[in-house]
């Protein structure tokens, strides 16, 4: 393995929290790791970037308010037939991610693999673990005859590290071109919102508590975050209730939501579809609350309680005041 | 206002998946249904050629053994056409090899917007539309939650992991709908019968121009080396509630030093 490249998205001039799981990853293949990066502050970045292990930064500069996908996929491909060829690309499994690694692998016409949760170098090859049927089964692959190989990586695949021996280390910053995109990059993002948040972001946090379908009503929800608050955690939610709109997006677990991995994820009225565990269930412990005893929720629950969460819940709330 | 829309057609979801064991393919046996992920592409496309006020819905399909039980039920909610491509040496395509064959067919209906799910049930992917858009040299806007067109532009609320963004694009685009975006209809009578004489055209790979070695288990470049069972994680103690559970949950959580 010569050289792998890890695409840096950035949340506010920092990278997001993925990009240090995949250079921690990727500083384990046995090649030189360099990155991909764009947006307004990527200088900042790069030192970040640095102490988990990139040696170089390919900056592909501000790019306003387009899309990442179309510019950053046409820039990593104009690198890559000018010669400048990594042996992978590891993209984090964000929505920008995917965006940019559908079209790189237009651009460059290779597969992609996604939705892998872990990779391994051993004979100059890389191989991709892949969680499938709910996590239930794992399949392992490998491309036959495509260089680089795209990898799509689900967040919390790796714990990022920062590279030892610590300290500063110099890092290459190389501006690298955007080729013409003609109509491809023709969305413009004309506003942004963040939905609010008190306390730890869902990803991050120790303690998530999580509702679903089975709070009965979205005024309900409101023990949820209670009880988050409580337990200096962060609320989360099956998609269920995030379609009928109870709750934002920005709340989901799951599949097509966040990954999440803390100590205690509490799980209540949620009844445990596979595209649910496969966001929750490397969570240290889980304690899930639901009023029927065949819920697949309980196959991977430490302590489940078979009950109404809408009266589990209150009294829990009111104990933990009670202690204080 | 004329939209195409990805239909992918799957196994019935209530049937637990299993991969073949000897090339580890999804199987695809007996009657494939819409993925009730393109349910909300299929209403959303119904609903904004209604605002334009003209045009129509077609669908696209990439699928095995000629089926076209998944596109009844869109044409039912009142799709008017279909193109289905169905060809043995398509079997064991990946995301890449099935979006040129979708784009290919794609092009032929030459629409003015193109919808799609942000991911299959079954495969959950989720870059086979933008490789479409790619492939046709068109924008995109990728896990809309909201789509609105005027005077020719979209107008899309674009989730993102934080919120959501609020974008403008040109047509042709291709959108990828979230599910939960619309609610979708249910089919009349009247339109599951009509259904049965909508137009499905039937295509193979070669009539769409396509190089046999770009799609199917050639075009798709990847092995699977092995395939195990995950290491399951055991249950644990089960109360159930008469009342005072919460004190075992709170015992619980002190015992982790959460409390
Ligand atoms: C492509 C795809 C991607 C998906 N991605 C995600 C994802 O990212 N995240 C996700 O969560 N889902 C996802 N899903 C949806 C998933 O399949 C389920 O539909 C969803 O997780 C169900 O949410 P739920 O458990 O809240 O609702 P339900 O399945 O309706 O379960 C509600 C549960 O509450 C229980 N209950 C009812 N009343 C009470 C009460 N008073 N007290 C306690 N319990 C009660 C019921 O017994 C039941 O078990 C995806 C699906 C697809 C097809
Ligand atoms: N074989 C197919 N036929 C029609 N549409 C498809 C097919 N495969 C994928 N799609 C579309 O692409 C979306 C994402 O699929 P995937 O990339 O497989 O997760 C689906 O929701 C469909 O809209």
């Amino acid at each position: 393995m010569d050289t792998i490249w890890v695409l840096a998205e950035q949340r506010g001039g920092v990278p997001a929290g993925i990009v240090l799981e995949l250079l921690t990853a990727a500083r384990g293949f046995g090649g030189v790791v360099e990155v991909v990066t764009w947006g307004p502050s990527s200088e900042s970045t790069a030192t970040v970037l640095g102490r988990y292990g990139a040696a170089k930064v390919y900056d592909v500069g501000d790019i306003g308010e387009a899309l990442p996908g179309p510019k950053v996929a046409a820039a990593i491909a104009s690198q890559v037939s000018g010669g400048n060829r990594p042996d992978a690309v590891l993209i984090g499994a964000t929505h920008d991610g995917r965006d940019i690694a559908a079209r790189l692998s237009v651009r460059l016409d290779l597969p992609v693999l996604t939705n892998v949760v872990g990779i391994t170098a051993s004979g100059g090859r890389l191989t991709s673990d892949h969680s499938i049927f709910g996590g239930s089964t794992l399949l392992r692959a490998e491309f036959t005859d495509a260089i680089p190989g795209l990898f799509v990586v689900q967040p919390k695949s790796f714990v990022a590290e920062p590279a030892e021996p610590a300290g500063q280390r110099s890092v290459e910053i190389v501006a690298i071109e955007v080729p013409e995109t003609g109509a491809t990059d023709a969305a413009r993002i004309v506003a942004r919102h963040e939905e609010e948040r008190s306390g730890p972001e869902l990803d991050e946090a120790a303690v998530v508590v999580a509702g679903g379908r089975g709070l009965g009503s979205p005024g309900n929800f409101a023990l949820i975050t209670e009880l988050a608050q409580l337990l200096k955690g962060a609320p989360g939610a099956s998609r269920a209730i995030v379609d009928a709109g109870w709750v934002p997006y920005a709340l989901q677990i799951g599949q097509t939501g966040k990954t999440v991995k803390p100590m205690v994820y509490i799980a209540c009225g949620i009844s445990g579809a596979t595209q649910h565990m496969v966001g929750m269930k490397a969570a240290q412990k889980i304690i899930a609350i639901n009023k029927d005893r065949e819920a697949p929720i309980f196959t991977i629950a430490d302590l489940g309680v078979v009950g109404d969460a809408t009266k589990v819940v209150p009294k829990l709330i009111e104990a933990i005041k009670a202690r204080r | 206002m004329n939209v195409a829309v990805c239909v992918k057609q799957i196994p019935d979801t209530a049937m637990p998946p299993a991969l073949d064991p000897r090339d580890h393919t999804l199987v695809r046996e007996g009657k494939l249904i819409m993925d009730e992920s393109d349910s909300y592409g299929v209403e959303m496309g119904l609903q904004l050629v209604e605002v334009a006020g003209g045009g129509e819905v077609s669908l696209v399909s990439m699928a095995p053994n000629s089926a076209t039980s998944g596109l009844r039920t869109a044409l039912a909610t009142g799709a008017v056409k279909a193109i289905l491509v169905s060809d043995p040496v398509l079997a064991g395509s990946d995301a890449l090899g099935t979006a040129k064959v979708l784009a290919a067919a794609i092009a032929r209906l030459g629409p003015d917007l193109v919808l799609a799910g942000t991911e299959s049930t079954d495969g959950y992917v989720g870059t086979t539309p933008v490789q479409v858009a790619e492939l046709l040299g068109w924008p995109s806007v990728s896990f809309a939650k909201h789509v609105e067109i005027s005077d020719g532009l979209l107008r899309v609320q674009r989730q993102t992991e934080a919120g959501y963004e609020e974008v403008t694009c040109p047509l042709p685009a291709v959108v990828t709908v979230t599910s939960g975006v619309v609610e979708p209809r249910y089919p009349s009578f009247k339109g599951i019968a009509a259904a049965k004489s909508k137009p499905v055209e039937e295509l193979t790979v070669a009539d769409l121009g396509l190089d046999p070695s770009q799609v199917g288990f050639a075009g798709a470049r990847q092995q699977v080396i092995s395939v195990e069972a995950a290491e399951a994680r055991a249950a644990g103690e089960i109360v159930v509630d008469k009342g005072d559970a919460h004190e075992r949950v709170l015992g619980f959580l002190e015992q982790l030093k959460i409390l």
